[in-house]
């Protein structure tokens, strides 16, 4: 693993890996979307609005696992002064942002018909609007810093203590009454039907993999503008 | 120790100290962080007629009942343990079923009957397709009551 935190070595992989997940993730994306918004069964009390699914529950996976990746990543620049982690933590922020954004909209179009609102301020649906509001904190807190290529240790904690929200909204519909309903897919098994249960699977993976695209993408950005800025510094010094 | 050991132990040690205070004080905040009451809630903490309040809770089957202007609808919203009798008046949501989850703002009368001014419908986590509908599929869905514990 330590190989690869050497930024050369990671880049060699990432350039690859960038299409591949691009590619794969648009063609799992355009295959789970289709079957789902197609050809899978309207939900017996939902109806059609059931569908927001394919898309609500992938956004909101990943606007959970990028702070816990920014949690991790802040832990490792911590305790090894990995840059790439740093680097990699910064990646995820923006993307992060915008697939919490994704969830909390899906999620109010989908309320307006299902539950008869467009907003509550429920257990779940608040702790993931703080989820939004601490991806904005650090973004702000990251380009203030002024740290170049990644970003200040005071960012890094910051990255640490979000981390908290995470079990905070997986918990929120059990701790709480909520209106959100609780977990469909647990480790005891699903209560999603396995029509409905396929073209979710495939979205899920297809954003992942287009959500790591995304950040290898910017951490690809994020080490070019710094070699950039120590290319300039050394011709001004000559 | 090595100085990065000693920096991950700080780190990790300062990720599970902060996730157990603020895991505690989301704990802490049970009562207050609640969406709705329970029937029983109602029942164990009679809140005072004509305060705004929200309730939660199941339709009880066959409790539904229409008036004849056709937009009032009485009802009983049960948790397993106590009842509340409701009355609204409006146009319901589609999700709102004998069965159902439901959560209704308004307030208590003097009389006991809760007067809804809104209802929500509150959806559960099983998700069967229109065309399995009353097929037994105890293998694959929850059958508890998933709205109140």
């Amino acid at each position: 693993m330590h190989a690869y935190a050497n930024p050369t070595r990671f880049l060699s992989l990432a350039r690859p890996l960038t299409l591949w997940f691009l590619v794969v993730g648009i063609l799992l994306i355009g295959c789970g979307s289709i079957y789902g918004l197609l050809y899978a069964p309207a939900d017996r009390l939902m109806g059609d609005s059931v569908r927001i699914l394919y898309i609500h529950v992938p956004t909101v996976w990943l606007a959970m696992g990028g702070w816990t990746a920014i949690a991790i990543a802040s832990i490792v620049q911590i305790a090894w002064r990995h840059p790439l982690a740093a680097v990699a933590a910064r990646a995820v922020a923006v993307p992060g942002a915008l697939f919490t954004a994704l969830g909390l909209i899906t999620g109010s179009i989908w309320a307006r018909p299902t539950w008869g609102t467009w907003w509550v301020w429920d257990g779940r649906v608040t702790s993931v609007l703080v989820l939004f509001f601490l991806y904005l904190a650090y973004i702000a807190l990251a380009s203030a810093s002024g740290e170049k290529g990644g970003v200040s240790r005071v960012t890094a904690i910051f990255g640490i203590v979000g981390a908290i929200n995470i079990p905070i909204i997986n918990r929120s519909v059990i701790w709480w009454n909520s209106l959100h309903q609780k977990a469909s897919i647990t480790v005891s098994g699903s209560s999603i039907d396995t029509a409905f249960l396929w073209p979710l699977a495939i979205n899920v993976i297809g954003f992942s993999l287009v959500f790591g695209a995304i950040v290898l993408m910017r951490m690809r950005g994020i080490l070019a503008e710094t070699k950039v800025e120590a290319r300039l510094k050394r011709m001004a010094a000559e | 120790m090595k100085a990065k050991h000693q920096r991950l132990t700080l780190a990790v040690l300062a990720l599970v100290a902060l996730l157990g205070a603020g895991l505690l004080a989301a704990f802490a905040l049970q009562d207050q962080a609640n969406y709705f009451y329970t029937p029983s809630d109602i029942v164990a903490k009679k809140p005072a007629a004509g305060k705004a309040i929200r309730l939660g809770g199941m339709v009880e089957e066959g409790s539904i009942r229409h008036d004849t202007d056709g937009v009032t609808v009485n009802f009983i919203v049960q948790d397993g343990t106590a009842q509340q009798a409701v009355i609204y008046t409006g146009i319901t949501p589609d999700l709102f079923v004998e069965g159902s989850g439901v959560v209704a703002d308004g307030k208590l009368t003097s009389d006991g009957v809760f007067v809804a001014d809104s209802l929500l419908a509150k959806h559960d986590e099983n998700y069967i397709p229109r065309e399995l509908e009353g097929i037994d599929m105890t293998g694959n869905m929850t059958k508890t009551d998933t709205l109140v514990e």
